[in-house]
């Protein structure tokens, strides 16, 4: 009796030592599977962004400053296309920072929480709103509203593109910058009060400072969204690759470059090769601006450790 | 000087309640502003698409003369692109989380993959898209297409590599929110299900995924939703702006034909039908009603499937309270 129960405890023990290992290693080799996206994604990139120098030439990408792939004499410049870029993602980023820090201040620290969760989960949904109805809308609405308020000649530029960039990056930089601030131990503003300091006081001078690198980060994150967004940048910057600074001509990013010039171009040429080669400078970019807001709530997360 | 002394300090912080006053007040104002800026912009929406929905335009086929026809395959398309996606994605992504959360120790492997599912995160989606085109399309498609012989069937942009590329890009929408939601389930489970002789596979699979449902569900809802709305990626990946047919083809068991969803076929799809329809349109104000129509139907969707992940996350945080509390 005894002999077969132990022997019985063994094969079982046996048997499930090896589902045990199997399970593991399958779970394993599926979280393998994000790693080896990303390195398809980076490899694929940037073979192809390889052959757009080798065919091309990189001083093509970097010189003449002019973006037309399609004439006889084709020229590749990146060029007006960062600016493009640029001049769409600063002004949206500028805009959202303000209005977005405001809301992110309001929730944390002034909202009751009954308002708070009335109007949070309002926000949080205009960030999973799709981008294409803001482009819409703003082809719809905002280019002739905005045209009789500018008076500029052009009727999609760079700027009403920033105001639709603007909505989506408003609930990403205010629900950020809530979180950082909501992190701020209360200790600090009790401090601030007791010493006689009123709220607006202890807010700018205690609270945002606590928290500013998450603040930040929330900013620097919505910047990244910006230069990624394609539809509302597609939809209502005008698409001409005009090498301006000014902010109520039309302009062409490199994302709405990718979008709108893709469908047409023909597998192997040297166009294919360079919109290749502009979205693997679109991915670095991206990623740079991603690892510093990661470092920078990273840094967050350990000051904050030593305030508790 | 007493008396001076208590008179500036009264002044003083009159003068900075005053201040204050008006700077919280500013505060209120600006986000006031905002929030109805969000509110007007729905409304919009609402109050010029609701006048064409009806029936015939939600199941209709697209016909020349917009006024006549409907976004039917336009509804049906986004929705067989999902579900794909949905097959594809899932499954990936709850494992990687499992294996995050209960089975990997600190290690390189570890630090590697919540690196990766990080920057994957970060990815643009027009880049994912891009990438879609040149390695699902032109890389595997055409490789399977010379591989079977199959001339040009598997080598052009069609709902399978657009579900494919939508299920990289949602994936770590998955995978983190899988992670967090079996974060947030009490060690103690574990514990008493381990105390209790359990393996560490019967753990997961009896205790912890169960409690983990309304969490994991979340994820799940939050990437379908982002998958409807994005359009970048699927723009070169076989949405077509007008296809009367839905993709179907036909399984035929001799005594019945089952309808499935044909991987290889092209599609219709909302967001881009949108896209579509506001930038080349021929007579916009003739259009203008339907284009708000559709954005309509896009967006109540999509409203609706974040609101019921809201719900669900609100829901799931509650139980875990309760059950922390009652430890």
């Amino acid at each position: 009796m005894k002999k077969y129960h132990s022997s019985y405890a063994k094969k079982r023990t046996f048997k499930s030592a090896l589902v045990e290992k199997t399970v593991k290693y399958f779970f394993f080799l599926n979280g393998m599977i994000s790693v080896l996206f990303l390195l398809l994604i980076i490899l694929f990139l940037f073979k192809e962004a390889i052959s757009a120098i080798s065919g091309i030439g990189i001083a093509e990408f970097f010189k003449n400053v002019q973006w037309y792939p399609t004439s006889d004499a084709p020229r590749y410049s990146i060029i007006p296309l960062l600016y493009g870029t640029l001049l769409t993602a600063i002004p949206a980023t500028i805009i959202s920072s303000f209005l977005g820090i405001i809301l992110g201040v309001y929730l944390s620290e002034i909202a009751s929480g009954r308002t708070r969760e009335i109007i949070k989960p309002f926000i949080e949904i205009f960030a999973g709103l799709p981008t294409v109805v803001i482009g819409f809308l703003i082809l719809a609405v905002g280019s002739t509203f905005f045209q009789e308020l500018f008076n500029t000649g052009t009727r999609l530029n760079a700027l009403l593109a920033a105001f639709g960039l603007s909505i989506i990056l408003i609930p990403t930089i205010s629900s950020l910058t809530e979180d950082a601030l909501r992190a701020v131990p209360d200790n600090l503003r009790m401090a601030s009060y007791s010493l006689g300091i009123n709220k607006f006081s202890t807010i700018r001078n205690v609270v945002i400072p606590a928290a500013i690198s998450g603040v930040s980060a929330g900013i620097i994150l919505g910047f990244g969204r910006a230069i990624g967004e394609t539809m509302i940048v597609l939809m209502a910057s005008g698409n001409a690759a005009e090498l301006t600074l000014n902010l109520l001509h039309s302009v062409r990013t490199i994302t709405a470059t990718i979008a709108g010039e893709l469908g047409e171009v023909a597998y192997g040429s040297p166009h294919y090769y360079s919109l290749f080669f502009i979205g693997t400078f679109l991915l670095i970019i991206t990623f740079v601006i991603n690892l510093i807001s990661e470092l920078i709530i990273a840094r967050m997360r350990k000051k904050l450790k030593k305030m508790n | 000087m007493n008396n001076r002394f208590k008179e500036n300090i009264k002044k003083k912080s009159s003068s900075d309640s005053i201040i204050d006053k008006i700077m919280i007040n500013a505060i209120r104002l600006f986000s006031f502003i905002v929030i109805i800026i969000f509110i007007l912009i729905l409304g919009k929406i609402f109050y010029e698409g609701i006048g064409v929905i009806n029936w015939n335009f939600l199941t209709g086929i697209p016909k020349s003369d917009i006024s006549k026809g409907g976004i039917g395959p336009a509804i049906f398309g986004t929705m067989a692109v999902s579900l794909i996606m949905l097959i594809l994605a899932v499954p990936v992504g709850i494992f990687s989380a499992i294996y995050i959360n209960e089975f990997a120790k600190d290690t390189f492997w570890l630090r590697l993959i919540r690196a990766s599912v990080n920057s994957l995160a970060g990815v643009p989606s027009i880049v994912i898209g891009l990438f879609g085109f040149g390695f699902f399309v032109l890389f595997v498609g055409k490789s399977i297409d010379s591989i079977l012989q199959t001339g040009m069937f598997f080598g052009q942009p069609a709902i399978i590599w657009a579900s494919a590329t939508l299920a990289v890009l949602v994936l770590p929408t998955i995978i983190v929110t899988t992670t967090e939601a079996l974060n947030s389930i009490p060690l103690t489970f574990r514990q008493a299900s381990l105390g209790l002789g359990a393996s560490k596979w019967q753990t997961i699979r009896y205790v912890i995924l169960p409690q983990a449902r309304p969490g994991i569900l979340t994820g799940v809802i939050l990437a379908l939703s982002r998958s409807i709305g994005e359009t970048a990626p699927i723009m070169f990946l076989g949405s077509a702006f007008f296809l009367p047919n839905l993709p179907l083809a036909y399984l035929d068991l001799s005594f019945i034909q089952i309808p499935i969803i044909n991987p290889a076929d092209q599609f219709m799809h909302l967001a881009y039908h949108i896209f579509i329809l506001s930038t080349q349109s021929s007579n916009p104000t003739l259009t203008e009603p339907f284009q708000y129509g559709t954005t309509l139907v896009l967006v109540v969707i999509t409203l609706l499937l974040n609101l019921t992940a809201i719900i669900f996350r609100f829901r799931f945080r509650k139980i875990n309270e309760v059950v922390k509390r009652n430890q």
